[in-house]
C-alpha cells in the first residue's frame, strides 16, 4: 500500500479548505483512476454492485479494441496496396499506426483537457464518458484528415455538443457524432470524394481510393470488391469502420456483458434489412439494387449501429423506445443513402436525427405507461370478480 | 381463492451467513428503546418523563398529528432516558428493564361481537395500530381510512433475510387470529402472499385471498405483490402489515397484553452462528450479536433490517421497531487497485456480466460495505428496469423526484411505491445513484403537498 500513501500525501492539498480544492476533481481523476476508492455506503442499501461508470466505460473499450487494431491494419495495407511495391505486415502496422496513434493522442489531449477544465469550473468530479468518445472521434475519421482539425471537431463536440447541455448524461447528440458531424460540414473536402479514405491517396496518382457507397452513388455497377471483402473490412473508408467481423466482435461483447443494448442493435438491423430488401424490389439504381445485405456490410453502418446509436444518452431511454429508435436508425440510414446524392453514406446523419427525436419516442412510451396506468381504474369490476 | 404470480424482474443476492433455522428464546433485555425515527414523519408528544416507572402497555407517546395512535411501552420498567437533538427533537427514549416482570391477568377479548369502530379503538389504545402501515407513502396508517384492502408479504426474499415462515411456526394461532381480526377493518380483502416454494399453514387458510409469488426479490416486497395483485390508483389506500405483527394483534386479543415480539435472523458473512432470536421491539442488542458471535466489533456494520434496506446502528443500539432480520457486514473502506478493470476481482457479482461471478451461480459472497465506485450523473439507460418489476418505469420516475415535479411524480406511479422498491436500483446502479434516498425524498414531498 505503499503507492497509496504517496496517493495519500499528494491528495492532502486537494482536501477541503485547503490550497487547491478547486482542483481537487482533476486529482481524484487520477486516484479514482489507479483505485477504487474507500467509500462506503452512506444512505440506502449497504452493499453494491461491483459495476461502476469506469467499469462500463472500460468495457465499450475493450470492445472497441477489435475494430481498432483491423483499422491499425487496414490503413497501412489500403496504403502500400495502392503503391504497388512490396511490403510487409510490419509495413502495414506501422504505417496505421503512424497515423492513428497521434489522432487517438489529439483526441484524448483536448477531449480530457476540455473535460477537466469544465469539471473543476463547475466542481464536480470528471465522468468517464470521454474515454469511450474520445476513442470514437479518431476511428470514424478519414486517415488523412489533419490533426489540427481532429483537435478541432473534438473541441466543437466536447463544448457545443456536450459541455453547453450540461455535461456528461445531458447531452441530447452523441458527442462523437457530433465531432464528426462537424468535420463534415466545415471540412467537406477533407471528409468526402474518392481521395480521403486510404492513406496519402491524394498523392498517388491513378488510383481509385473510392468507398464502395461512393462507387455507387457514382453509377459503378460493376464493384472491385466481393462480399467477403466488405464484411473482412479489406476496404477503403473511415480508419474502423470497414471490418464488419470486428464490429460484430465488439457488438458480441458489449450484448453478453450486457453493456450495449442488444435491442438497439437487432432493431437496426432489422429496421435496415427491410428498407434494403424493399429498395431491392423497386431497384431503380445502383444503390437501390445494391444487395440489401452488402448493405449491412458497407460504409459505417455496422460500426454506427454498435458504438454510436446505442450510446445510452444519446439513444432512447425506455425499452420499447429503444425498439422504434433503432428500427428508426436502420430505416433511415438506408434511405439517406439511397435518396441523398450529396452524402453516399447515411448513418453519421440518421444516428444524429434519431438523437434529435429520441426524447420524442420516449415521451410517447411514457405517455403509454401513464396511461396504462389511468386505465386500470375503468375496470376494477372485472378484478374482484 | 389462490393466484400465482411470477415475477421476472429481479435479482437474487447470494450472501454468506444466512441464518440457521434455530430459534433461540433471547433473555430479557436490561434496557429497551422506543425510536421515533422507526415511525416515519411521526412527531411524538411524550405522556411520561424520566423517572417514570412504566408497566407494559402504558402509553409512552402519542402521535402529535394524530393523539388516537399511541405507542407503548412493551415492558415493565422505568424510564431512564429520553434523549434529544436538535430542536429538541426527541430521538430514543430508553426504558430500564424491570428484572421482576409483573404476572398480569390474561383477558381474552372476543373479536367477533366487535365491530370494525371497536375493533380500531382497542388497536389504538393497545398501541398495536403502529403494526398497521399504508401504501401510499409507507408510513403508519390513518385510523380514519378505508383501506380498499390489507396486504400482507409471507415471503421475503431480501438476502439472507429472515425467512417469515420459520418465525411464524409457533405464532401459527396468533397469526390465523390477527388475519380474522383484519379483515375486519377493510370492505376489501386481505391479501397474504407466500413463497410458491414453500408450502406453509397459510395456504390453508380460510376467508383471506392466498397468492402464491415465485421469482427473484423483490417479489417478497408487498410493493410489488400490490401492484400485481390490487393497484393503488390515485386516492385509494392499502394497508399493509408484517407478518409477524399480525401475530403480535392476534395475540393482543388472546391475552390483553401488549406484547411486541419480535423474532429475528441475526445473519451475515461475519456472524459465526447466523441463527434466530425471539425477543422483544426495541430490545438491547449488544447481547444479541455477541451471543451470535463476531470476532470484534470495529469495522463491521450493523444494520437494523436487511442489507439492503436496513438502518446502520452501532453495536450497543436497539432493536428497530418493525424489522426481522439484522444483519451484519464488513465495512468496506478499503482501496482496490484497478478495481475497475473488468474480469478481475470477481469477489463482487455484477448484473452486468463484467465479472465471473455469473460463472458460479450458486456460489455464496462475502459483500462488505464498499461503494466499489463513485456516485455519477444517470448515464447506463434499462439497467434500473432489469430489477423493478413493476409497469412503472423506475428512471424517468426517479428524475421526477429528483426535479420535484409531482403532477409527473404522480402519473408516474409515485403512490404504488415504496423505498425498498428501488432498493435493488440502489445495488446495481452503475452511477451509484441513490434510489430509495431519492423515493423516500419524493414521497415526503407528496405527503406535504398533497398529504
Amino acid at each position: 500500500m505503499n503507492i497509496r500513501n504517496t496517493i495519500d500525501n499528494l491528495k492532502k492539498p486537494f482536501s477541503k479548505g485547503e490550497k487547491w480544492e478547486r482542483f481537487a476533481p482533476a486529482f481524484n481523476a487520477f486516484d479514482t483512476f489507479l483505485f477504487v476508492p474507500n467509500h462506503t455506503t452512506k444512505h440506502g442499501a449497504h452493499i453494491r454492485d461491483a459495476v461502476d461508470l469506469k467499469r462500463t466505460m472500460i468495457t465499450v473499450i475493450i470492445a472497441l479494441v477489435p475494430a481498432l487494431f483491423y483499422g491499425i491494419y487496414n490503413t497501412g495495407f489500403q496504403y502500400y496496396s495502392q503503391l504497388d511495391i512490396d511490403y510487409t505486415l510490419m509495413d502495414v502496422v506501422i504505417h496505421g499506426s503512424m497515423k492513428i496513434v497521434p489522432m487517438i493522442a489529439v483526441s484524448y489531449i483536448v477531449g480530457l483537457a476540455i473535460e477537466f477544465a469544465f469539471a473543476v469550473f463547475r466542481g464536480h468530479e470528471i465522468n468517464e464518458g470521454y474515454l469511450v468518445t474520445g476513442l470514437l472521434i479518431p476511428m470514424i475519421m478519414p486517415v488523412d484528415i489533419p490533426l489540427w482539425m481532429v483537435g478541432l471537431s473534438v473541441a466543437f463536440a466536447v463544448f457545443i455538443g456536450k459541455e453547453a447541455f450540461g455535461g456528461t448524461g445531458m447531452n441530447i447528440l452523441n458527442p462523437a457524432l457530433t465531432a464528426r458531424a462537424f468535420a463534415f460540414f466545415a471540412y467537406p473536402t477533407y471528409m468526402s470524394g474518392n481521395q480521403v479514405w486510404v492513406s496519402e491517396a491524394s498523392n498517388v496518382d491513378g488510383v481509385s481510393g473510392e468507398t464502395i457507397l461512393g462507387m455507387l452513388a457514382n453509377g459503378t455497377s460493376s464493384l472491385p470488391y466481393q462480399p467477403i471483402d466488405m464484411f473482412m473490412g479489406s476496404i477503403p473508408g473511415s480508419i474502423a469502420e470497414t471490418s464488419t467481423l470486428m464490429v460484430l466482435l465488439g457488438a458480441f461483447i458489449l450484448i453478453y456483458t450486457g453493456v450495449g443494448s442488444w435491442r438497439i442493435m437487432l432493431g437496426s438491423l432489422i429496421g435496415a434489412a427491410i428498407t434494403g430488401i424493399l429498395f431491392n424490389l423497386w431497384g431503380v439504381n445502383e444503390l437501390m439494387s445494391f444487395n440489401w445485405m452488402n448493405h449491412l456490410m458497407v460504409g459505417g453502418f455496422a460500426f454506427g449501429v454498435v458504438f454510436m446509436a446505442t450510446d445510452p444518452v444519446s439513444a432512447a431511454q425506455t425499452v420499447k423506445g429503444k425498439w422504434i429508435y433503432g428500427l428508426l436508425v436502420g430505416l433511415f440510414c438506408i434511405l439517406i443513402r439511397v435518396f441523398n446524392p450529396a452524402y453516399p453514406e447515411g448513418v453519421m446523419l440518421a444516428i444524429l436525427l434519431m438523437n434529435v427525436f429520441a426524447p420524442t419516442i420516449d415521451h410517447y412510451v411514457v405517455e403509454a405507461n401513464v396511461k396504462r396506468r389511468l386505465n386500470r381504474i375503468k375496470k376494477p369490476i372485472i378484478n374482484m370478480a | 381463492m389462490s393466484n400465482d404470480i411470477k415475477i421476472k424482474n429481479g435479482l437474487t443476492i447470494k450472501l454468506k451467513g444466512a441464518a440457521n433455522n434455530i430459534i433461540k428464546k433471547a433473555a430479557l433485555p436490561k434496557f429497551v428503546s422506543i425510536n421515533p425515527s422507526n415511525f416515519h414523519l411521526i412527531i411524538p408528544k411524550m405522556v411520561v418523563k424520566v423517572g417514570d416507572s412504566v408497566q407494559q402497555g402504558d402509553v409512552i407517546f402519542f402521535s402529535k398529528k394524530d393523539e388516537r395512535i399511541k405507542f407503548c411501552s412493551p415492558v415493565d420498567g422505568i424510564i431512564k432516558d429520553i434523549s434529544r437533538g436538535a430542536k429538541r427533537k426527541i430521538i430514543e427514549i430508553i426504558i430500564e428493564v424491570d428484572e421482576k416482570q409483573n404476572t398480569k391477568s390474561l383477558k381474552k377479548i372476543n373479536h367477533e361481537t366487535l365491530d370494525p369502530e371497536n375493533i380500531k379503538n382497542i388497536l389504538l389504545s393497545s398501541g398495536c395500530w403502529p403494526f398497521i402501515k399504508q401504501r401510499p407513502y409507507d408510513v403508519i396508517s390513518n385510523p380514519s381510512d378505508d383501506p380498499k384492502s390489507i396486504f400482507i408479504s409471507a415471503f421475503n426474499s431480501a438476502p439472507i433475510a429472515a425467512d417469515l415462515q420459520i418465525i411464524l411456526e409457533d405464532q401459527k394461532e396468533e397469526f390465523k387470529n390477527g388475519i380474522k381480526i383484519l379483515a375486519k377493518l377493510t370492505s376489501g380483502d386481505v391479501n397474504i402472499c407466500v413463497d410458491k416454494n414453500s408450502s406453509s399453514f397459510i395456504n390453508k387458510l380460510d376467508g383471506v385471498n392466498i397468492h402464491t409469488i415465485n421469482g427473484p426479490h423483490p417479489a417478497g416486497n408487498v410493493g410489488v405483490q400490490i401492484h400485481h395483485i390490487d393497484p393503488i390508483n390515485s386516492g385509494e389506500i392499502v394497508w399493509t402489515l408484517g407478518a409477524e405483527d399480525v401475530a403480535n394483534i392476534g395475540r393482543y386479543f388472546n391475552t390483553g397484553i401488549y406484547n411486541p415480539v419480535r423474532t429475528i435472523a441475526v445473519s451475515g458473512p461475519p456472524v459465526k452462528y447466523p441463527q434466530y432470536y425471539k425477543t422483544i421491539s426495541g430490545t438491547e442488542l449488544n447481547k444479541i450479536i455477541d451471543d451470535a458471535g463476531i470476532d470484534s466489533k470495529d469495522s463491521l456494520r450493523f444494520i437494523n433490517g436487511d442489507v439492503l434496506t436496513g438502518s446502520t446502528v452501532e453495536h450497543d443500539n436497539y432493536l428497530g421497531f418493525y424489522n426481522n432480520s439484522f444483519s451484519v457486514l464488513r465495512e468496506g473502506n478499503h482501496y482496490r487497485m484497478f478495481g475497475w478493470i473488468p474480469f478481475i476481482n470477481n469477489k463482487v457479482p455484477s448484473i452486468y456480466k463484467t465479472s465471473f461471478s455469473w460463472l458460479f451461480p450458486n456460489k455464496k459472497y462475502d459483500l462488505d460495505t464498499n461503494m466499489n465506485g463513485e456516485e455519477r450523473a444517470i448515464v447506463v439507460t434499462g439497467e434500473m428496469e432489469k430489477v423493478f418489476p413493476m409497469d412503472i418505469l423506475p428512471m424517468q420516475l426517479l428524475k421526477e423526484c429528483m426535479a420535484g415535479n409531482i403532477e409527473k411524480m404522480e402519473s408516474l406511479g409515485i403512490y404504488e411505491v415504496a423505498p425498498e422498491d428501488f432498493s435493488l436500483i440502489d445495488y446495481s446502479s452503475s452511477s451509484k445513484i441513490e434510489a430509495q434516498y431519492i423515493i423516500r425524498q419524493g414521497l415526503d414531498l407528496m405527503i406535504s403537498e398533497v398529504g
